[in-house]
C-alpha cells in the first residue's frame, strides 16, 4: 500500500525542499511507501481530501478542525515553538496608524489561508469593518497581497506573521504592521488518517526522537522546524472549539 | 495604558444566580482590550474555571491561581444586567454558541469591555464544560451594549 502525504498550502516556498527530504526520512523510518502530493491551493487539496485520498497531512487548524471532526484524522504532533499569528498591514507611507483609523469601503488583500483570514477579519472587528462594508481582494500568495499594497490597489492586507517575515527586506520595509495577534494556542498540526492509524505508536516514536540524530536534525532544519512535540486528544479538540468561537 | 476617570470608587453588591453575593470596590475606570489578544478561559459544566490564558490574567488582575476554581461570574460587572447572562445560558445549555458585549469587572474595581463567544465542549456525546473566547470590541458596539443594558437594568 501507498500511503499518500501532503502539506497545507501555506508553507513557505523556501521549505519545498525539506518536505522530500522529510518523506525520504519517513518512509525509511516506517519501512512504508509515502507518496508526497503538494498543492498550491486549499480548494484542490480539499477535494483530495474529501476523496479520502489523503493519509499524513501537515495541516493549519482550521483544516485540522474539519479533519479530526468529519474525516476520523488524529492529530499527532506539533511544531515546537511555532504558533499561527496573523498581521493586519498597510503601506508605510499611508496616513493609517491603527486597525481603528480603516473606514469602510476599502479594499482588503488576503489569501485563501483560512486561519490568517478569519483573524484578519476579527482584527478588523474594532474598526466595525466586516464583509458587508469593505471589498476582499483575494490573491495567490503573501508577495501578492504585498504588491496590491505596494499598488495601492489594496489598504490593508492579511498575512501569517512567518510569511510577512519572510518576505523581503525590500518589500516589507515599504509596510508597516497595525496589529499581530498573540493567541498562541492556534498551530500547524501533523494528522494522520484513518487507513494509517495503525502507524500511530511507530510514527509518533519516530517523529518525537527525530531530533536526535544528525539526519533527523537536518531533515527538521530543512523545513524551518526545530522539533515535534506530542499533540495529546485533548489538546486536539481544544484547538478546535477555539478555532470554533473564532467562526460566526 | 489606563485612562482614569475622576469619580472615586463605590462599594457595590452583586446577588449571584446561585443565591450567593459579595460586595465590590466598582471604579470607573476603562482598561482598554489589548490589540491582537484573544482572552480564552474553560469552565466545568456549572461555570467553575478549569483554564486562564496569560490574557485572562493580565487583563482580569486576578492570578491564574485565584481563577482556576472561582465561579465565571467573579468577572460580572453591576452594570451588567443579569438578563443578559440569562441570555447566555439559557443558549449554551441548548447547545449552541452564544455571542454577546460584556462588561467585566477585574479585581481592581475597573473594567473592560469584550466581545464574548462561548461554546459547550462536547466530547464523545457528553457536555465537559464551555470554552468562552474574548476579543477587541468597537467603540460602537460598546456605545450601543451600554445604552441597552442601561434599559434591561
Amino acid at each position: 500500500m501507498i500511503y499518500n502525504l501532503t502539506v497545507s498550502p501555506d508553507f513557505a516556498p523556501d521549505h519545498i525542499s525539506g518536505w522530500y527530504f522529510f518523506n525520504t526520512w519517513l518512509q525509511r523510518q516506517l519501512g512504508e511507501r509515502v507518496h508526497l502530493e503538494l498543492y498550491d491551493c486549499f480548494e484542490k487539496q480539499r477535494e483530495d481530501i474529501a476523496a479520502d485520498k489523503i493519509d499524513l497531512i501537515y495541516a493549519n487548524p482550521y483544516d485540522a478542525a474539519m479533519l479530526v471532526r468529519e474525516k476520523g484524522f488524529r492529530a499527532v504532533v506539533r511544531p515546537q515553538g511555532k504558533s499561527d499569528e496573523a498581521i493586519i498591514a498597510t503601506l508605510a507611507s499611508s496616513d493609517v496608524n491603527a486597525v481603528e483609523d480603516l473606514v469602510p469601503g476599502i479594499t482588503v488583500a488576503t489569501t485563501d489561508d483560512p486561519d490568517v483570514h478569519t483573524m484578519g477579519m476579527i482584527m478588523l472587528e474594532s474598526a466595525d469593518l466586516n464583509r458587508s462594508n469593505i471589498s476582499i481582494e483575494e490573491v495567490d500568495s503573501y508577495v501578492l497581497v504585498a504588491k496590491k499594497l505596494l499598488q495601492g490597489k489594496a489598504q490593508a492586507g492579511f498575512f501569517l506573521k512567518e510569511g510577512f517575515e519572510e518576505l523581503s527586506d525590500l518589500i516589507r520595509n515599504q509596510m508597516k504592521v497595525l496589529v499581530c495577534s498573540q493567541i498562541s494556542v492556534v498551530h500547524h498540526t501533523l494528522l494522520v488518517g484513518p487507513r494509517m492509524a495503525e502507524s500511530i505508536p511507530q510514527l509518533t516514536e519516530a517523529l518525537l526522537s527525530m531530533g536526535d540524530d544528525e539526519k533527523g536534525r537536518k531533515v527538521l532544519e530543512s523545513m524551518d522546524l526545530t522539533a515535534w512535540e506530542i499533540m495529546e486528544e485533548e489538546e486536539t479538540e481544544f484547538m478546535i472549539d477555539l478555532i470554533d468561537t473564532l467562526i460566526d | 495604558m489606563l485612562s482614569q476617570n475622576s469619580d472615586g470608587p463605590r462599594q457595590v453588591q452583586i446577588d449571584y444566580f446561585d443565591g450567593s453575593s459579595r460586595t465590590v470596590d466598582v471604579v470607573d475606570r476603562e482598561v482598554p482590550y489589548p490589540d491582537g489578544k484573544l482572552i480564552v478561559s474553560r469552565t466545568d459544566p456549572q461555570g467553575i474555571i478549569t483554564h486562564a490564558n496569560q490574557a485572562f490574567v493580565d487583563m482580569s488582575g486576578y492570578t491564574k491561581e485565584e481563577l482556576i476554581g472561582e465561579n465565571h461570574y467573579i468577572l460580572r460587572h453591576p452594570d451588567m444586567p443579569a438578563v443578559a447572562f440569562a441570555g447566555l445560558w439559557e443558549t449554551i445549555m441548548a447547545g449552541t454558541k452564544w455571542h454577546g458585549y460584556v462588561k467585566n469587572l477585574r479585581k481592581d474595581g475597573a473594567f473592560y469591555w469584550v466581545k464574548a463567544t462561548v461554546i459547550p465542549n462536547v466530547r464523545n456525546g457528553k457536555l465537559v464544560g464551555y470554552t468562552s473566547v474574548r476579543r477587541k470590541p468597537s467603540r460602537s458596539k460598546i456605545a450601543e451594549s451600554e445604552a441597552l443594558y442601561a434599559t434591561l437594568k
